[in-house]
């Protein structure tokens, strides 16, 4: 109601707190401490382009202790500027937030790579192929979520597209095979969670754990009896050619990054604008959400919802079973056991961080990827400290952008609640 | 349009919510439905509507027999429809709602946004309803939420359109105008089904009346009819809307509550700085329209939701009670709480009756032997209860779920009074209730005002507030506009609940 709305100065005291300031106050002394004052001796060299490119820009040389004070003051500062947002009732910016990451993590990586050079360009462009699946297993959910469904089973749909494409496409030697196949067994599995929420209006997270669980144990057993036994024939798919675009590819930096990759990364960098235009822009994005939100409403006025939600969970599943596709042919080149790890389950963490938003979720995507890669970096350039250590750091960065602006938000309104008629 | 329901039929399992039901609505008639919670009103409207499907029987538009697979179908006839509880997308905008099911679209199937607007402001001109296309629905107030679903309706070019209770969220301005805009619309042409079950609503607006009781038609009445002659209709015996009572004898505070503030579910102050105090003797009724606040007042007192810290004091019996207090703790000081959604918060409905009248003493020796349950006292306590609340069962070891809303009503009454309390707060206590019920209930607080107790009646039924309060608080916008006798007029109080101070 309009009145509710805070009114400058009067609802002070319960709005805005000072949770962003303190937390990015600390980190920055943290940085400004253990990565300036007491840093690491050495050079610090980020080398923008690789060898071969095209365009060859020079490395960006600093001492990595120098390069932790002028981080950690910039924090600092940027603390001020959030505490004094926070003094005048108002929200730290996601802007700020995001820059205060990036500078947070540009002293990570100089810190660590003292007497060392950054490959920056191996690290965005590695951290974006890692994060493919989780990105196309968050948009998976993200179009379940905004109908109104919970898809536990995402995970399930990556191990089952990454199962079947490295399987049809071995055997059939046609990579449009397997990533057709790997996209049609996830959509089936999710036509079978939207039949069992839709029509018997079973538990939808029971339903998602189950397919899971029994999904495991199929790819295992399989995996087991055949693959390995077979592995030649039925388990050496390769991956799929890397595409150069070309002039695009030969911008420095972003070229190599974005331009240069398999289409599994194309699709997926085509796929999140898609969606984020579907769901906002369009008259079925528009309905989409009506049903996730309040589907009586929604019937009244004529749409139909569980065909909505029906065909969002199908299609969703077969954005999950490309992310999985992505896996084995578009990164690995081969099916190993239970090789989705986890990514289902991140990815569905992604979509509540990235607020059930296609670009925010691709972003909180990235963020879980360039994690996975700076733990295996890390471990080469430094490899006394200890590698969880380092893992941890951009989750910490996570929590840090999250505390920013999170209250802001707010799931589907009737995610997980079944659909009754009358 | 014209519209004609034949013999519509409409069984749940063994409850036959519609009986052969006729009605003929003439084109630019408004057509009123009169009838009592839960006569079947809502029902015959969802089966037009195409929500529900009818077992038996016609609908005819124009004469010509139609049937409805869903509300689509029923909208392209030209039946257009606002629910009692609004079907609009509260994150959504007016325009984005309004064209929500029937999009214009550009390529792509874009959603042609400007378009949508341009049809919002274009209706909304036409009859000066003044809302805006951009705004968010949820930040509307609820009168101008009613105005985006008529609008909803005229922009499917409604022929047809049922009003389900549409008074029941307004203020008094707000139904007078609501009453224009549907004279309005009548004379353009529209045929209007007006859904109620207030009197007075009828009789001012209707051109003629349907009375609906327990599923069947019982009769046409014309709007001259008597208000008493149509309640006996409705209801099915003599009425006697008049609660009697003597004056009020008043003795100590029993509640005193100074300069409190409460905030809602989203953090934002819904009560601001509301101070009052009620005295043994007397019903102190808070009246206005729904969302002013009232709802959060009722829970701080309860100690359901914080007050705000510094904001203000609460004492009961001269106690001061902590900011922080549970609910144990203010309920043990002597107050009892019907709570406003009684399938909510008042009862357990997969409990029984006898497990829901100990609820709230579950811990006391009356209903417990060591860590069991006395089941036998329980029994005995239970079965008194319900004999002396009249709650109409085949005993008390039914669901609770299972009963009438009135006589659900009725078993939480039971239960808030069983304890002997000093303080009743009654929030919305006879809403969704039966004529039958009501009156009992309204028995019940004049009865327990009379023994010495104090009773804090929060209602948004002006009737109801007219006819059983002591003083009349007005909230508005989270604050108490005046307290003012029972004598004051309708029109004042009208005024107070849209924010102007006595």
């Amino acid at each position: 109601m309009s009145w509710l709305k805070p009114v400058a100065g009067v609802n002070s005291e319960e709005r805005v707190g000072f949770k962003s300031p303190i937390v990015m106050a600390v980190v920055g002394l943290i940085v400004l401490y253990f990565f300036g004052i007491a840093g690491r001796s050495g050079q610090t060299s980020f080398e923008l382009t690789r060898k071969d490119d095209a365009i060859q820009l020079p490395a960006f040389e600093i001492a990595s202790a120098q390069l932790g004070v002028i981080a950690g003051v910039l924090l600092l500062l940027l603390a001020v500027g959030s505490l004094l947002l926070s003094l005048r009732n108002q929200k730290t910016p996601i802007w700020l937030a995001s820059v205060y990451g990036l500078i947070g993590v540009t002293a990570l990586l100089g810190w660590l790579a003292a007497d060392n050079t950054v490959p920056v360009v191996f690290i965005a462009g590695t951290a974006l192929v890692l994060a493919v699946p989780i990105m196309l297993g968050a948009m998976a959910g993200v179009m379940s979520e905004r109908s109104g469904i919970t898809n536990i089973a995402i995970e399930g749909q990556l191990l089952t597209g990454a199962f079947m494409a490295a399987v049809v496409s071995s055997i059939t030697d046609n990579f449009a095979l397997g990533i057709f196949a790997a996209m049609f067994t996830a959509s089936l599995m999710s036509m079978v969670l939207a039949v069992f929420a839709i029509k018997f209006l079973a538990q939808q997270i029971i339903v998602g754990v189950v397919l899971n669980v029994l999904v495991i144990g199929i790819t295992n057993f399989l995996y087991q009896q055949w693959l390995t036994e077979d592995g030649e024939n039925v388990n050496f798919p390769g991956t799929l050619d890397i595409v150069k675009i070309p002039f695009l590819s030969d911008i420095p930096v972003i070229g190599p990054v974005l331009f240069e990759n398999r289409i599994t990364v194309f699709a997926a960098l085509l796929i999140v604008p898609a969606l984020w235009f579907v769901l906002f822009k369009t008259k079925l994005g528009l309905r989409a959400r009506a049903v996730g939100e309040h589907p009586l409403a929604a019937d009244t006025v004529g749409i139909n919802v569980s065909r909505t939600r029906f065909w969002w969970v199908t299609i969703g599943g077969a954005i999950a079973g490309l992310g999985g596709a992505a896996l084995t042919i578009g990164n690995a080149g081969a099916f190993g056991r239970e090789m989705s790890g986890g990514f289902g389950f991140i990815a569905l963490a992604v979509v509540i961080l990235g607020r059930w938003h296609p670009i925010w979720a691709a972003m909180a995507a990235l963020l879980f990827g360039f994690s996975i890669i700076l733990r295996v970096w890390a471990n080469q350039v430094s490899p006394g400290i200890p590698s969880d250590f380092i893992t941890m750091v951009p989750y910490i960065v996570t929590i840090i952008a999250v505390v920013g602006f999170v209250g802001q938000s707010r799931p589907p309104k009737s995610l997980a609640i079944p659909y009754v008629k009358g | 349009m014209k519209l004609e329901l034949r013999g519509i039929t409409k069984r749940f399992g063994q409850l036959v919510a519609n009986d052969s039901i006729n009605l003929v609505v003439e084109p630019g008639e408004i057509h009123a439905l009169l009838g009592e919670n839960g006569a079947g009103k809502s029902t015959l409207m969802n089966v037009l509507y195409g929500l529900y499907q009818a077992d038996e029987g016609q609908i005819l538009l124009d004469d010509q027999p139609q049937k409805f697979a869903g509300p689509g179908d029923a909208m392209a006839s030209g039946i257009g429809m606002v629910h009692q509880h609004f079907m609009l997308i509260p994150v959504f905008t007016v325009a984005e709602n309004v064209a929500l099911g029937n999009e214009p679209t550009g390529v792509l199937g874009t959603f042609n946004l400007s378009e949508a607007r341009k049809r919002v402001v274009e209706i909304s001109n036409r009859f000066g309803f003044n809302v805006d296309p951009d705004a968010l629905v949820e930040d509307l107030p609820v009168g101008v939420q009613q105005r985006v679903e008529i609008i909803k309706a005229l922009s499917r070019e409604a022929k047809v359109l049922v009003l389900d209770e549409p008074t029941a969220v307004l203020t008094p301005q707000e139904t007078d105008e609501l009453m224009g805009i549907m004279r309005q619309l009548a004379k353009a042409g529209t045929s209007i089904v007006f859904i109620t079950h207030k009197l007075r609503e009828v009789k001012e607006v209707a051109d003629k009346i349907t009375v609906i009781r327990l599923g069947k038609v019982v009769g046409d009445a014309s709007p001259d009819a008597s208000t008493s002659e149509l309640a006996s209709m409705m209801v099915g015996r003599e009425v006697d809307l008049t609660v009697s009572k003597r004056k009020a004898t008043l003795g100590d505070d029993v509640l005193r509550v100074e300069n409190i503030s409460v905030l809602d579910d989203r953090n934002q102050r819904a009560v601001n700085g509301v101070s009052f105090t009620v005295q043994r003797g007397e019903i102190l009724a808070i009246a206005g329209v729904q969302g002013n606040g009232q709802t959060e007042l009722a829970e701080a007192l309860l100690g359901l939701r914080p007050v705000i810290k510094g904001s203000g004091a609460i004492a009961i019996k001269d106690q001061p009670r902590k900011p922080q207090a549970s609910v144990r703790e203010v309920l043990e000081s002597g107050v009892g709480f019907i709570p406003e959604d009684r399938k909510k918060d008042g009862l357990v409905s997969e409990f029984t009756i006898a497990e829901n009248l100990m609820l709230d003493a579950s811990y006391k020796s009356v209903f417990t032997k060591g860590l069991n349950i006395n089941f036998a006292a329980r029994k005995k306590i239970s079965r008194e209860l319900v004999e002396r609340f009249d709650v109409r069962t085949p005993s008390a070891e039914h669901l609770a779920g299972k009963l009438s809303g009135g006589n659900q009503q009725k078993v939480v009454v039971a239960r808030e009074l069983y304890r002997n309390v000093d303080l009743l707060i009654a929030s919305q206590p006879t809403r969704g209730v039966d004529v039958g019920s009501i009156e009992f209930i309204h028995e019940q607080l004049v009865a327990e005002r009379d023994a010495g107790k104090a009773v804090i009646l929060i209602s948004t039924e002006l009737d109801e507030v007219l006819a059983l309060a002591d003083r009349i608080a007005v909230m508005y916008r989270g604050q108490i506009v005046g307290i003012v006798g029972p004598e004051t007029s309708r029109e004042q109080l009208g005024k107070m609940m849209a924010g102007v101070a006595a």
